[in-house]
């Protein structure tokens, strides 16, 4: 019996060293060679998660591919259609629960999805739920400017207020795309990348497209490790920070080499295809077959879009 | 720039999509063509580098750092066509495994960052690199020239396609459903922090990256597009067909009841919507055509004379268009010729 599986990286892999300690004894701030390393140790942790939690026995995993991108792919549709903020907020409690039928930890699905969502929509969207960006009525005044106020060129209205178009708005912009990025969060956390290709392929997307998307699935991780090498090599041999000036060309020289290597491989690769007898056409293994379990969970997802789509122009 | 599901509407996202198709398709072909059997890797290979470019911390004046998107540095290595086709792959993965830009919504992104960017980038850096040898100055120049045109034109489209939405798509009580911000607002945003910070990092990037390729690999430039980058012909013959097509079928617009889409007036916004746009009713005053609403001033309102001037605005516009495409392809063929 083997100890569960980590479902991610340890925090210490993740973490780089900080920028050091300048000679006036504080922390140096972190430099953008630590940053890009970051980033990539984050999506080496995020395709490791999600390979993690494919292979569990839930719900989803279990249902047929083509099927559950389908079923998918209609919820997500109609989270888009709905207009009324309960419906939406009804849909996200369905997506709750097949996350948890399909094993995703609740925690760390809710937080990736929520870490983004108030951090881009809900900043961009904020200045719209006041009436200096919208005209609305208005719900809650927190300044009296006067009549004919202005800031510079700009005219105020006589009081700045939340309006209650604004606030809806706002909500219904955040919720739905919490909803729609959960869909997708979804369909990747419970569905392995080759599965996945042979899913679309089954769904008549291109051949090409497919194999091209598969194989280029394989190169980023081939060169994320290129691109960790050179920095963590360089950041060795540096004993200080550099200007920034010279930062942007050891970038440039940096991204120059990963375009360069690029190229070296798609033709090494190619080359390496031909002599196992690649023909120019490429052949997929997809074998799916439905099965009478994955009809509840389709049937669920297909009535709950067609309940929401339907329930919300009820609502008007 | 990438946008996320839930911000454009469906309708809007839908037509993207459709607009990309026939571009994946044409890309395609042409791809076909140049690269043969190799595509498939190939294309992979320079999608990786579209994913993984982004990556990269790139410090910018004020201490902290930015990214590049690289769309038109890939352009100049592989050619337009199979960089529309890279960069679209890339945009595939990070919207599955990163949540950036919307599965709906891939059709606006890849028609803003895999199709406009790319092609319009790369054709600037033809424009201003020309026939110049491969060591000049002018291909560094030309490719921070175009990432910087590429870049913005993206900004901008994804600043229209977002500033229509609360125009087109509110309830009753005026919330919006889908983005909240207006023209007014969208472009002015967008675009001062892409002309001036973003856009500039990614010409200087892009520029730097040319020019160390010309010091280290300069075989890079031309080898990896055979047929896209040693001097491509323009082919002028299916662009006559089309224009004359659309030419033959411009006085079906008179026919249709409904304005061009897009081009309301402020009376017809006014009984749509019930109100006209403050900044709208403000700006229409600004301008007004040569030949205002395609007829001449005084040429009677009968169908036939209509009829008439509207395909005489019709040929006067394609003759200016024309006009402006010869007067550039001669300027580009001076260059070459005075290079050569």
């Amino acid at each position: 019996m083997t100890a569960e599986a980590p479902t991610s990286l340890p925090a210490w892999m993740l973490e780089t060293e900080g920028g050091g300690i300048a000679p006036s004894g504080r922390r140096r701030r972190r430099g953008a060679a630590e940053r890009t390393l970051d980033g990539v140790a984050r999506a080496l942790e995020r395709s490791l998660f999600s390979e993690e939690l494919a292979a569990r026995a839930g719900t989803l995993q279990e249902m047929d591919p083509r099927l559950k991108t389908v079923c998918l792919a209609v919820l997500l549709l109609a989270a888009l259609l709905v207009r009324h903020l309960p419906v939406l907020a009804a849909m996200y409690a369905l997506v709750l629960v097949l996350a948890w039928a399909s094993l995703v930890p609740l925690g760390r699905f809710a937080g990736r999805v929520w870490l983004f969502v108030p951090l881009f929509t809900g900043l961009i969207v904020l200045p719209s739920i006041f009436n200096l960006f919208r005209p609305g009525d208005p719900l809650l005044v927190l300044w009296h400017f006067g009549e004919g106020a202005s800031l510079g060129p700009w005219q105020l209205p006589a009081e700045l207020a939340v309006t209650r178009q604004g606030l809806q708005g706002a909500l219904l912009l955040v919720t739905r795309t919490a909803v729609s990025v959960s869909l997708v969060v979804l369909l990747v956390l419970t569905t392995r990348w080759s599965v996945l290709m042979g899913a679309l392929r089954a769904l008549r997307l291109p051949r090409v497209f497919v194999l091209v998307l598969a194989m280029t699935y394989r190169y980023i991780h081939l060169l994320l490790g290129l691109v960790t090498e050179m920095h963590l090599a360089r950041l060795s041999r540096t004993a200080t920070r550099l200007p920034a000036r010279r930062e942007r060309r050891l970038a440039a020289a940096g991204i120059g080499t990963v375009l360069e290597k690029s190229q070296v491989l798609g033709t090494e690769i190619h080359e390496a295809m031909i002599s196992r007898g690649y023909s120019g056409e490429p052949l997929t293994l997809s074998t799916f077959s439905l099965r009478p379990a994955d009809l509840p969970p389709a049937a669920l997802m297909l009535l709950s879009a067609a309940a929401a789509w339907g329930g919300d122009r009820l609502l008007g | 720039m990438h946008i996320p599901d839930g911000y454009i509407s469906p309708q809007t996202a839908g037509g993207l999509w459709a607009a990309m198709v026939p571009a994946w398709y044409y890309a395609g072909r042409k791809v076909r063509g140049a690269l043969a059997g190799r595509r498939a890797p190939l294309i992979a290979a320079s999608a990786a580098f579209a994913f993984v470019v982004m990556m990269f911390n790139v410090p910018v004046p004020g201490g902290t750092t930015g990214h590049v998107v690289g769309g038109t540095l890939l352009a100049v290595v592989v050619g337009p066509w199979a960089a529309v086709l890279a960069v679209t792959a890339a945009l595939v993965i990070q919207a599955l495994f990163f949540g950036d830009g919307g599965i709906i919504a891939l059709g606006a992104n890849c028609f803003n960052i895999a199709f406009v960017s790319p092609v319009a980038g790369y054709f600037v850096y033809r424009l201003v690199s020309g026939r110049s040898p491969i060591s000049s100055y002018r291909h560094p120049l030309g490719a921070g020239i175009g990432a910087y045109v590429g870049l913005n034109a993206a900004a901008l489209l994804t600043a229209l396609e977002l500033g229509i939405q609360p125009l087109l798509f509110h309830d009753a009580a005026g919330t919006a459903l889908y983005s909240p911000y207006d023209l007014s607002q969208t472009v002015p945003a967008m675009m001062s922090v892409h002309l001036l910070v973003i856009g500039v990092l990614e010409a200087v990037v892009t520029s730097l990256a040319v020019a160390w390729m010309q010091r280290t690999n300069p075989g890079l430039l031309f080898a990896a597009a055979p047929g896209e980058t040693a001097g491509e012909r323009f082919r002028l013959r299916p662009l006559l067909v089309a224009l004359a097509l659309m030419l033959v079928f411009v006085p079906l617009g008179l026919l249709a009841s409904a304005p061009a889409w897009g081009e309301w007036s402020s009376e017809e916004i006014a009984a749509d919507l019930g109100f006209v746009p403050a900044g709208m009713e403000r700006l229409e005053g600004l301008w007004s055509g040569v030949l205002p609403d395609y007829g001449f001033p005084g040429g009677g309102e009968g169908v036939s004379q209509a009829v008439g001037g509207y395909l005489v605005s019709a040929a006067l516009g394609l003759a200016a268009a024309a006009l402006v495409a010869v007067v550039l392809a001669q300027v580009v063929r001076r260059r070459s010729s005075h290079d050569g």
